[in-house]
This record gives structure tokens, sequence and C-alpha cells, in this order.
């Protein structure tokens, strides 16, 4: 029997090329686009990633490619699993990446089991990653296209999930993906890339939580290191640590350095005190499924867009690892995650703490 | 079993009868005059749409052919009832259900936003409208009552002729008499519609879903009945409906429901045998299942079923994969995370409806249609049931 599988449509032209790539190596392929969210509920008239414009074009895309598709609403979980915890989070002082939780509990467990329910072999994204199975391990690494690369956001995947996973376009450069749109007509070929998070389309994140949070955010005050208050702060989530912008007229340069929400402040300092070596990680996922035995060095990357850098690791108990940088780093933000990279292949990763 | 293909969603549409499409296919090649046109090809045209007017009127025991308008679907025959009823009548209260398809419910609420008054009332656990509540609403500013001859996702039918009896007495003390509307599109075809006995002003119908085409629906307007057109452009369809007549599609619907009309006890009896098969299979086969249509008073084609601890959405597609064509709740519903507003109003438990599907029946199911399907949904259902979380909970205690 031919392979089956099922490929998460978000209407962008990655997804819909993924889909095409699936479909030319001859597996029987289903499409589908989550429905995360209702246009309504955030705000926006225009498009932004699943909305019903995106919908369409996925759709085109799938019946040009001869598929089935469907629209799957998740829009429950969405707001259960990924846009509370975004405000939950920043509502406490740290910065989230939504996107890992959407990937973890949307992609890789909503839609994984859908996929299992229509008997698929595989889901596919439009992920720039590659897994590749050596020893009978299924390795994450990331894309060839080094701009491109989305491994960030997916180091929370199982085996069990890898192996029932593909992503046809790690191996590929975005200027291909393009061309092969192109070729075959597809209505999204010239869409841009989307940027930002997907349900704060304006990038107006402050306005999002509060329109989602049933918390008033309360002003407090901006302290200096030794705990002295030296102005007032709109409210903790406007802020996020290393920021520089937007915190008012001060004598010198300064920079967030430590949010509180137990005391609703905010601490300013200068640049130097942003450098750090040594922060604990939690929830921590390897991707081999189970941590080293031993303390050992890699790489290791803070943000999304930022590069990796030299660090040695500890592993602690209660899914924790403690990092420490060679060099000192300007800003580990609580919240974020932390990668760990040894050259292409990722090892896991986890949310920085407090 | 072997795998087969199942349509079990002809509430949502059917297709078109032989008999019906070759009743039709001469208007779109050979007849195609307009009908307005003074000629001798709009003449043919015209001919057959007066028959068409006059043969549509008998099989809903209309008082005269000027009575049916034709329309473009059951939603545009909806709104031009309601709407064009406040726009004619002193007063600007309309009273609908709860349970009303969204070509009603979204009209009166979009009323109700533009300044008119709207209430929706309640329904009891089989459906049925409550029609002491219903008189209890009514005002001197009542225009129009709208409530559906039977419903669209559990397929209850709804008391008519009782509400019409209620209206009648109410206005013979009134002046602006209250009109009463009927959306019958799930109804045509399935029970004989007579007007006269349903005692309404305006009743609404769409061509497929009783083997029809798409794109083609009727509004009976009781002769004396005050409404004004939605539409201006022209004297088609007596100024309600201004466009140039479809006139294939108008024969079409219209021998459709003939056809429906003179096989309606047979077709009847063969899918209410079905239905019941069906149901009775679910209940014995699948645990922790809730029948949503209380076959009393519903169609004998429609079946809703929740599915307790499942995901309709889950277990609609994997029906699709296996062949099987169902609904969750209604077609025009699907993509929205709100339990239906049918299953809350009929008190249904938010979980259950989570997980309910409808399976609506038509004349061209058979036997093996249902033994296939009481093979196959058993184990979807367990296979999706397997990987809740919830249900493997259950399952432990």
């Amino acid at each position: 029997m031919e392979k089956r599988a099922l490929i998460a449509m978000s209407g962008g032209v990655d997804s819909s090329v993924a889909a095409f790539l699936l479909k030319q190596q001859g597996y029987d392929c289903i499409g589908c686009t989550m429905k995360l969210y209702n246009n309504e509920d955030i705000g926006v008239k225009s498009r932004t990633c699943c909305s019903l414009n995106d919908v369409n074009d996925a759709r085109s895309v799938a019946y040009k490619l001869n598929m089935k598709y469907y629209v799957l609403n998740f829009s429950a979980d969405f707001k259960d699993k990924v846009i509370d915890k975004f405000v939950k989070s920043y509502e406490s002082g740290r910065t989230p990446n939504p996107c890992i939780d959407c990937n973890k509990y949307m992609k890789f467990e909503k839609l994984y089991n859908m996929a299992q329910n229509l008997e698929c072999n595989y889901i596919v994204t439009g992920h720039y990653a590659r897994i590749e199975k050596i020893n009978d391990k299924y390795y994450l690494k990331k894309a060839v296209d080094d701009t491109k690369d989305q491994s960030y956001v997916l180091y929370n995947l199982t085996q069990e999930q890898l192996a029932h996973t593909l992503f046809p376009l790690g191996s590929l450069h975005k200027t291909k993906i393009r061309d092969i749109a192109k070729e075959n007509g597809f209505i999204n070929a010239d869409k841009p890339d989307s940027q930002d998070i997907c349900f704060v389309p304006d990038g107006n994140y402050v306005k999002a939580i509060e329109k989602f949070s049933e918390n008033k955010i309360k002003e407090g005050s901006f302290i200096d290191k030794n705990g002295k208050v030296i102005g007032k702060h709109k409210g903790i989530v406007y802020y996020t640590i290393g920021q520089r912008r937007g915190l008012g007229c001060f004598q010198k340069h300064v920079y967030v350095c430590n949010i509180s929400a137990k005391d609703n402040t905010v601490m300013l300092g200068d640049q130097e005190d942003l450098y750090k070596k040594e922060f604990v990680v939690t929830d921590f996922n390897w991707i081999l499924g189970v941590p080293p035995t031993e303390n050992f060095s890699c790489s290791v990357k803070i943000r999304y867009k930022q590069k990796e850098h030299k660090a040695d690791i500890e592993v602690l108990d209660d899914n924790k690892v403690k990092i420490v940088f060679n060099e000192p780093q300007k800003a580990i933000t609580p919240g974020q995650s932390a990668v760990l990279y040894d050259g292409d292949i990722v090892l896991g990763g986890g949310t920085i703490a407090d | 079993m072997e795998k087969r293909n199942v349509y079990l969603d002809s509430s949502a549409t059917t297709k078109v009868r032989e008999e019906v499409l070759k009743e039709m296919l001469p208007y779109f090649t050979d007849i195609y005059g307009n009908a307005s046109s003074v000629h001798t090809y709009g003449q043919q045209s015209k001919a057959a749409l007066t028959k068409a007017r006059e043969t549509f009127a008998k099989l809903i025991n209309a008082e005269s052919p000027e009575e049916i308008i034709f329309t473009s679907c059951g939603t545009e025959s909806d709104n031009i009832a309601i709407v064009g009823s406040l726009l004619a009548n002193e007063g600007n209260h309309v009273i609908t259900s709860k349970i009303e398809h969204h070509a009603v419910l979204f009209t009166c609420q979009n009323l109700a936003k533009k300044g008119y008054k709207a209430d929706f009332i309640s329904v009891d656990k089989t459906g049925r409208v409550n029609v002491e509540e219903l008189k209890s609403k009514i005002t001197d500013d009542t225009v129009i009552v709208s409530i559906m001859h039977a419903n669209n996702e559990i397929g209850v039918i709804e008391p008519i002729e009782e509400i019409s009896k209620v209206l009648k007495e109410i206005n013979k003390t009134r002046n602006n008499k209250i009109l009463l509307h009927t959306d019958a599109v799930q109804t045509a075809g399935k029970l004989k519609l007579d007007v006269q006995k349903l005692g309404v002003d305006l009743l609404s119908v769409s061509g497929h879903k009783f083997y029809g085409p798409k794109g083609i629906g009727a509004l009976y307007i009781r002769k004396g009945t005050k409404i004004e057109p939605l539409f201006h452009g022209g004297h088609h369809e007596f100024g309600m409906k201004p466009g140039t007549e479809n006139v294939a599609e108008i024969v079409g619907m219209t021998k459709a429901l003939e056809l429906a009309n003179e096989e309606m006890e047979q077709e009847s009896k063969k899918i209410f045998k079905l239905r019941n098969k069906l149901m009775n299979g679910i209940v014995e086969k699948i645990p922790e299942v809730v029948i949503n249509t209380d076959i009393k008073y519903a169609v004998p084609s429609v079946l809703s079923v929740s599915f307790n601890y499942i995901e309709g959405e889950s277990l609609l597609l994997m029906l699709d994969m296996a062949g099987i064509a169902a609904s969750a709740g209604s077609a025009c519903a699907t993509g929205s995370a709100e339990p239906s507003h049918v299953l809350s109003a009929i008190g249904a438990s938010p979980l259950a409806a989570q997980g309910t599907l409808r399976f609506s029946l038509g004349r061209y199911n058979t036997e093996e249609d249902i033994d296939y399907v009481l093979d196959v949904l058993p184990k979807l259902v367990e296979r999706v049931r397997k990987m809740s979380p919830v249900w493997n909970k259950k399952a432990e205690d």
C-alpha cells in the first residue's frame, strides 16, 4: 500500500511546496489547515497566518495537487495551550515564544493525533529543518539554508514524532522553493513570508495581552540595581530583558535587566549588567529521549535569530539543565528557549527559568 | 467488509435525479428564450415557467400560481420573507426560534442589530418550540413569526399548525395581522406540504434538497400578504425577485417535487426503516452514545448522534477516508468550534455536543450502505477514543 501523509498547510508558499514534493514522491497526501483562531477574536480583517484567505490559498494548492483537503478547527485548544500561556508568561515577567508551544501542542500533538486517526504514516510540515535516522535513532538537524533554519522551534520533538514526521524543505534553499511554486502556478508563489506572532498580526503584543487577559495592566516602578525607585513603568508586560527603547528619559543609556512580577518592578541598569554566564533551563526535552549521563560542552542558542555560543552543560533532576557559557552572554531572557546544538544536530532544549 | 462509498448527507444536498435532469436539459439549449421576451422563443420559455408555477402551486396546495415566486435558494426565500415583511408592515418585531437554520437565525440577529426587535424562542429537549413562550412574546409591534418546519440538524418537526391556530386567534382582534413564515427546506419532498393545512402565510423551499438542482428555491406568499422586495430591477416574479427567470432550474425543481410527492409514501417508509436500522445498530454496537433525534417527532431521514469523549471533527474525517459522507451538525456550521446552537438549545452537554454527527439518508441509500457504516463506525469510534485521555481515564475508573 502506498504511504499516506498528512500535510499541514498554512496557505503559505513553504507548506504548499512541501505538499507538492511529497506528492511527487508518490505519497497519498491529505492536506489540512489548522484553524487556530477567529480573525475577529484577534482583531484583524487583513491577512495573517490561518486567516480565511490562507485557508483559501491552501485549499487552492491542495486541489491543484489533487489532494483531499480539510480545515481542522483547533481554536479552543490554541486559546488554552498557546494564547493563554503566552499571556501568563508575560504577566509573570517572562518573554515567551508561542511558536514553540504551537509546534508542541498543536502541530505535534493535536495534528499528530489526527494524522494517526486518518491512518497516515507521516505528518508533513513546511519547516526548514532536517530529520536523519542513524542507527535506529532519529536526529533533528538544522536546515541546509542557514538563513531559514527553524530547528530552534522544534526542539520538543520526541523520537516517536520524529519517526513519523517529514520536513521536505530541510535540504532546499528558499529561492528554490519559490521557483517550484512559480513553476507550478501556485496562487501563493509570491506571498510574503509570515512575520511576527500569527495571533498578534500588528506586532502590538501588549494590545493582544490586554485583549486576552482578565487582569488589568498595572503601572509600577523602575528600580536600579540597589532597589532604589528611579521612575515609573507602564506595566511589566511592556518590557523584555535587554530592552533599551521606550524606557523614558534617563541621564545615560539604560537597559531592562530584570523584571519582577511579584513586586511589579522593572530593574534598569547598564549594558554590562545584562551579561551573564550561568542560567537554568526547565522542561527540557532531549531529542534522543534520554539525557546524556555526563556533563559535556556544546553550542547553545538562546533566541530564535541569534548565533549559538559555546557552553558547558550540566544535567539536573526534574528535566532541568544548567548552562554555563564560556563567555558572558547578553540578555538571557526567562521564557525564551535555550536550544543545544552539536554542530548541525539539535540535542534538545527547554525554557529559560527566572 | 469491502470499502464502498456511502452518502449519508442528504440534508446537505442531494444529487439531481435522472428524470429531473432530462426534464431540464431542453431549457439549456433548445428552449432558451428570455421568458420576458415577446417573440416565440420567449413565449416557449414563458409557457414552461407558467406551467411550472401552476404545478408547483398545486403541489403545496396554494390557492393560485401567483402565490409562488421562484428564488435562487432557500436562504434567499427566508430573507425575502422575513426582511420583506418587516419592511412592508407596521411594527418592528420578529419572533423566531433558537434552533433555526442560519438563514433565518442570522437574518433575525442582523435585524436586531439594525434596530428591529427579535425574540428567539426556546425549545424542549426534543427540539420543539415552546408555543406558550412564543405567545407570551407577541406585542403590538410583532410583524412576523418565523419557525422552521423541520430542523436541519436533528430533524425535529415543529408544531406549525398549532402555532398557526394560536396566531389566527390573536389576529382576530388585531389590525396588523401577524404573519407566519416557515422554512420548509428540510421537509419539502419529505413531508406533504400543504400551506392551507399548515396555515402559513409564507413558506420557503430549496430545490436541491429533494433531488432537484442547486441554485433554485421558491417562496410561497399567501395572497394579500404585504411584502416588499429586497431587490429591484424588474417585474419578474411579480417584482419580488427581479432578474431573468432560471427556467431550466425552475422546471427541474418542480419536476423533482412532483416526483417526490408521488413516491413519498413508499420512500419515507424505506428511509425510516434504514434510519432506524442505523440508529439501533449504533446504540447496540457503540457505548456512550446519545441519540439527539427523537424519532417520534422527526422527519424519517435524519439521525443526530453524539459520541461522548470524541471530537466530531476527527470522526467525520475518518469516515470520509472510509468513503462515508456524514456531517458534523449541519454542513453550514462546519469550521466553528462552538457547540451547535441547536444542540445547545436542546440542552445537550457541551462535551457530548462536540462529538456529534448528523447522518441524513436519502432515496439512494440501501441496506448494504447501513451495514457498511455499522461495520466501520464502531471501529473508528474505538480508535479515536483510545487516543482520548479523557476516555482512557474513564476506562481506568
